[in-house]
């Protein structure tokens, strides 16, 4: 080595910085082929789908001829569904959330559940599907409903909600904890007065995270045993007759985007495939918004709060 | 807020008296709370007790039937026929199969996104970046199933004409895609917990920022980059919508990634989606192969958080 000459030196430095360069340009091919893909899926989609996407095809019942199917059935599921596992999974994650990062202490207890969030949020999905029909629909006897299904997809992104509640509780400084309890503020009235409000943004951040992630799970609701083919609406949730509210709704039964995009994919027939694409685009395109919105809400909380 | 509260109510009892009484009745509205917020905290816990007494229960009801060798041995998978046998081994070879060509894809890729994004980004790059890749991961998999079914499977057929619709290969790389980002936050976290003085000491001695990358941070981030293989592994084995729909459902022994193949996770949907009697051994199936599934996934998640575990104390 001692003996190598300047010129050879300087060969060797070259070459290693050209090894920089060409690692360099690998990473970028590489996030390429990733950013790509997901390009030509949103583009083959539009583009097999387009002829479909009309404003009857919101308002029309999936039928036996592709040319007159719509997703009228499945939006409106979806969003019975949707409403469900909002109402069942932000409670339940937020207190979850609090408790562990406000009052749990630090015993075998709390150890149990936080091991016990971070392994459910490794379980795959399917098998929320298999604990719903042992559990929701025989055990319980809540059938093949809205309700399972809203129940069923509200276990699944409880760990999601968990986790953003207590990161956004955990960037809160101790300071103002204590500024509040020298005040004389109980625990609850620091949650309340302090803890909860600061952390909404983070809190939301999560909730519309965990919720696109429900909104285009399948394989927990086809397990349930979801049908395909429903050519009518649940009952509605506002009737004319007191006391105004009915809540058949959640008994009945029903079906989802996603559910509906699997019956029209695995049909042979290409028209059927045209209308899984039109849908697949509208389900990408829901989940790409909740998702921007939440990156951009994150992004913004980030910016903006300086403590 | 509560001090105006606090101020009438002195005027009506003396103040001692009033101080106490409020201060018991805060005291036991406290522990309410707290017990509801503990229920609420409860519910995870008795989610996991309810999955594995419902996968346990269902699957010892099967393993009545059908004895636990056959069910690990036997080469035949055909629970609904009248000539039933139950080699879960079918469907371990579709997941293995598809799972691995998933992560011939998915680790290669992710580990040079996550060096490229730790080690040679800059800042902004980054920031651009990783919220595509976040959005990546978030697309509906049923979509990334009808992406494998008919866009990447006609392509494939191009270059291989014998390549029948449904095969494991195309439904492992549109898979192997979709848990890129998963491989590379992971490992890109690992990276950047790396001391920057290591990275120092490498520069000062005059590495480049490849050699400093591969030599000096990629060794002390391993166990957390092993850790994010672990967890791309066992999202694959769960995965379910994309197998379902691109790599067929039928039940087929083989380490060929060009054949179509059911996994564990598409038998379940194709079982859901006929109309099994409630307490049948083919309903029972499902339980059995849910549990195999789980305890799959259960071995990966505990291998991966205690890696993950392991590098974070290191520094």
């Amino acid at each position: 080595m001692a003996l190598q000459s300047p010129a050879e030196i300087r060969a060797l430095i070259a070459n290693h910085k050209r090894w920089d360069i060409v690692f360099g340009v690998i990473g970028i091919v590489c996030l390429a082929i990733c950013l790509m893909t997901f390009v030509t899926l949103f583009v083959d989609m539009l583009i097999d789908g387009y002829a479909r996407l009309r404003p009857e095809f919101f308002t029309e019942f999936p039928s036996r001829r592709a040319g007159q199917a719509g997703i009228l059935s499945a939006w409106i599921g979806t969003t019975m569904v949707m409403i469900v596992t909002a109402a069942v999974a932000v409670p339940l994650g937020v207190a979850a959330g609090i408790y562990l990062e406000e009052y749990a202490p630090g015993n075998w207890m709390t150890d149990v559940i936080e091991i016990n969030i971070s392994n459910l949020a490794g379980v795959p999905s399917i098998v929320y599907g298999l604990l719903a029909l042992g559990l929701f629909v025989y055990q319980f006897g809540l059938g093949q409903s809205v309700a399972t299904a809203g129940l069923t997809l509200a276990l699944l992104i409880l760990p999601v909600v968990i986790v953003a509640t207590r990161e956004s509780i955990r960037a809160i400084p101790g300071a103002i904890r204590e500024a509040a309890y020298a005040l004389g503020a109980t625990k609850w009235q620091v949650v309340q007065g302090h803890i909860l409000p600061y952390s909404t943004g983070g809190i939301l951040t999560g909730v519309i995270i965990g919720m696109a992630r429900a909104i285009g799970e399948t394989a927990p609701i086809i397990t349930v045993g979801a049908l395909t083919f429903i050519a009518f609406l649940p009952p509605s949730p506002v009737t004319t007759e007191p006391p105004f509210l009915s809540f058949e709704w959640l008994m009945s039964p029903f079906t989802v985007m996603p559910i509906q995009i699997f019956n029209w994919t695995s049909r042979p027939d290409p028209a059927f495939q045209a209308n899984a694409a039109a849908a697949g685009f509208i389900l990408v395109f829901m989940t790409l918004a909740m998702n921007g919105l939440a990156i951009w809400l994150r992004y913004r909380i980030r910016r903006n709060i300086k403590w | 807020m509560s001090g105006t509260a606090v101020s009438t109510l002195d005027q009506a009892m003396s103040p001692a008296e009033s101080r106490l009484s409020h201060r018991a009745s805060r005291h036991i509205k406290e522990k309410i709370i707290e017990s509801v917020l503990f229920l609420a905290a409860l519910v995870s816990v008795f989610t996991t007790l309810g999955i594995v007494y419902i996968l346990v229960s269902e699957s010892v009801v099967f393993f009545s039937h059908v004895p636990l060798w056959d069910f690990l041995t036997d080469k035949q998978w055909t629970p609904l026929f009248d000539d039933a046998h139950f080699g879960i081994m079918v469907l371990l070879s579709g997941t293995l199969v598809s799972s691995g060509v998933a992560l011939l894809v998915a680790i290669p890729l992710g580990t040079v996104i996550a060096v490229f994004l730790s080690e040679f980004a800059g800042p902004r790059l980054r920031e651009i970046v990783k919220p595509m890749l976040e959005l990546l991961s978030g697309v509906p998999t049923i979509v990334y199933g009808y992406f494998a079914l008919l866009f990447v499977t006609p392509l494939l057929q191009r270059f291989m004409p014998e390549l029948p619709g449904f095969n494991l290969l195309s439904a492992g790389l549109v898979m192997g895609i979709m848990i890129i980002p998963t491989v590379s936050s992971i490992a890109e976290d690992a990276m950047r917990a790396v001391p920057m003085n290591l990275r120092e000491g490498s520069y000062a001695m005059g590495a480049t920022r490849l050699q400093t990358a591969l030599k000096v941070v990629v060794p002390a981030a391993f166990s957390g980059i092993m850790a994010a293989y672990i967890l791309g592994i066992s999202r694959a084995v769960g995965e379910t919508m994309i197998l379902a729909v691109a790599a067929g459902m039928q039940p087929n022994l083989t380490w060929n990634p060009l054949e179509p193949a059911a996994t564990i996770t598409a038998f379940i949907v194709q079982v859901a989606l006929g109309d099994l009697p409630h307490g049948s051994v083919g309903y029972q199936t499902i339980f059995a192969a849910g549990l195999t599934l789980m305890l799959m996934t259960l071995v990966f998640n505990i291998l991966g958080y205690w890696l993950r575990k392991k590098y974070r104390e290191q520094y």
